[in-house]
């Protein structure tokens, strides 16, 4: 059930993040969704896509820095209350999150929350009894 | 003023029989006592009794920082513990650092040729020194302190940082002497300055620096923001630091050497070649009179050049003019002697970055500023692809950096291609 991220390693520049678009876009890659963390002196371009290996190559071979995550995708309506309902499980169960981004499907019903856990596949568990639907990493690439 | 008259206006012919002599105990006790010496002595053919002369001199080995590094720590010292006071060695990790030693005589030694500059600059037992030569491991700081404990003068032991301190202290103290490197002496001017300190109006006469490359134009600027007379002072950590030279209040061009404890020459630093006296290039120094960890053909890797014109000061010993260029990669940053290959062994036990890196030296005010660049590693990048594991690695780099260099650097990680494409190890945007 887990989904793998591409986590690319970008230095604070210009240009180095234009540098990993431009290989995506010059391998036809879609990117489903993605996230930046930023400190003062790096950067970690963190990247759902709809081919993980392929993607993991074509930066590696560009020079790039890239590591595969595991993180976990959760479907929630998009309304208010949506992300709280998940929060408030995660923290009665006292499952941490180490950061989280989402977005919304194209239908435009739900949205999807990509979490990353230090414990992914307990959290799998917790969420699933708690009956939320828990989004494979093959159905989210094919989106 | 001169301290010690009789040695330091020795006339040249007396002084050169006196050096041969003192060689000739050198070798004898270095040949006897060393294994390395003995060594490379015996692979060049030399015996010390070959040396019948100054001349004789060249046919000797050199020593280079490499082997007293291949010693560690102990592998150099002529004589046992139980006869060594004090060790002191410079930065780095194990086996990238120098260690050297002095028995009871030689503090002696060095501190004779502390009281020498400090009297050469107008010191006596009325002042007050205001010392912020760093105290610790590196001997600089303590060679300054037992000069001025020895003449009677008040010494202040400030060290160097604590810059509110300092100031403070150069107001209510009233230090007529100052002591420190060249660029803390002018970052304590600034400061004093920023504060609203009139720096030209402390009871400052005049100040010994050193420990670092610096110009005239700094001379000037530091003469001009305290209103003092500044006078430059010369040390190698290995031989003795301070204590191989300095200027005279009376000539103020040039450092004297004391030639009754040291032999310079000059040589080519690309063949190894002796140059005449009064030519440029590298100045290679053999100990004459310590005990504990002597020094052969010791070679400083610091150009200049030697002044053989007699000073107006009446002292018959050579001069050598401030240094303003090394010949190999020695960096000196906030005072302290560091090589490019030290950073590297410090980052070759650091999991997580590759040793392509990149040194950037650069000057915030007055002070030093240290930038490194390093590489992430592919390998632990793959597997451990984080912000919190990156920043890990980055406060590792400035704890290990200022553990070993005592040079705590701005670390910033950096993408693989950008070292490969910079050739350059080490940048250095400073003007001296």
């Amino acid at each position: 059930m887990i989904v793998e991220q591409i986590s690319v390693f970008l230095e604070n520049k210009p240009g180095s993040l234009e540098h990993a678009t431009r290989v995506l876009k010059e391998n036809n890659i879609n990117i489903r969704t993605l996230s930046i963390a930023e400190t003062v002196d790096f950067g970690i371009l963190r990247l759902i896509v709809n081919d993980v290996d392929k993607t993991n190559n074509v930066l590696k071979e560009a020079g790039f820095r890239v590591s595969k995550t595991t993180v976990v995708a959760v479907e929630v309506p998009d309304q208010p209350g949506g992300l709280h309902s998940i929060m408030e499980v995660l923290n009665k169960e006292n499952i941490n999150v180490e950061y989280l981004y989402a977005f919304v499907e194209k239908s435009g019903q739900n949205a999807v929350i990509i979490f990353r856990f230090d414990n992914p596949e307990k959290a799998i568990e917790i969420l699933r009894a708690h009956k939320f639907t828990v989004v494979p990493g093959k159905q989210l690439y094919e989106l | 003023m001169i301290y010690n008259e009789e040695f330091e206006t020795l006339p040249r012919e007396a002084l050169k029989a006196l050096q041969l002599k003192r060689l000739q105990q050198t070798l004898q006790r270095a040949y006897h006592t060393i294994g390395y010496y003995k060594r490379s002595l015996s692979a060049t053919g030399v015996s010390p009794q070959d040396v019948i002369s100054l001349d004789n001199l060249r046919n000797l080995p050199f020593t280079t920082r490499e082997d007293v590094r291949k010693n560690y720590p102990f592998g150099l010292f002529s004589v046992p513990m139980s006869n060594i006071v004090r060790l002191h060695a410079t930065t780095g990790t194990s086996g990238r650092s120098s260690v050297f030693s002095y028995t009871r005589r030689d503090i002696d030694t060095w501190t004779e040729l502390n009281v020498r500059s400090l009297v050469a600059a107008g010191v006596t037992k009325n002042d007050i020194v205001h010392n912020a030569f760093s105290y610790g491991l590196l001997p600089v700081g303590l060679g300054v302190h037992y000069g001025t404990e020895k003449i009677g003068a008040s010494v202040i032991p400030m060290s160097d940082g604590n810059t509110k301190r300092q100031i403070t202290l150069l107001q209510d103290f009233g230090p007529t002497v100052l002591c420190s490197t060249p660029s803390y002496a002018l970052h304590l001017a600034h400061e004093g300055e920023s504060q609203g300190v009139n720096m030209k109006t402390l009871q400052l006469r005049v100040g010994i620096f050193g420990g670092e490359l610096w110009s005239d134009a700094t001379r000037d600027a530091i003469e001009d923001a305290f209103s003092i007379r500044a006078l430059n002072i010369f040390g190698i950590s290995e031989i003795m630091e301070p204590g191989i030279a300095c200027e005279c209040l009376e000539g103020r061009h040039g450092m004297h050497i004391f030639e009754d404890h040291f032999l310079v020459e000059t040589i080519n630093p690309q063949t190894g070649e002796v140059l005449p006296e009064g030519d440029e290039g590298e100045l290679v120094f053999t100990s004459l009179t310590k005990e504990a960890f002597p020094l052969i053909r010791y070679r400083s890797g610091d150009i200049s050049r030697l002044i053989t014109e007699p000073c107006r000061c009446g002292r018959t010993h050579v001069r050598m003019e401030r240094v303003l260029k090394r010949c190999d990669d020695m960096l000196t940053i906030r005072g302290i002697n560091i090589f490019p290959g030290q950073v590297e062994a410090i980052l070759q036990e650091i999991e997580g970055v590759s040793t392509d890196y990149q040194l950037i030296i650069d000057k915030a005010g007055a002070l030093d500023t240290v930038e490194l660049h390093v590489e992430v590693g592919e390998k632990y990048f793959a597997e451990a692809g984080g912000v919190k594991e990156l920043q890990a690695i980055e406060k590792r780099i400035v704890k290990d950096m200022k553990d070993y260099l005592s040079i705590p650097p701005r670390v910033k990680l950096v993408a693989p291609q950008t070292l490969a494409q910079k050739k350059a190890k080490v940048i250095d945007k400073r003007i001296i």
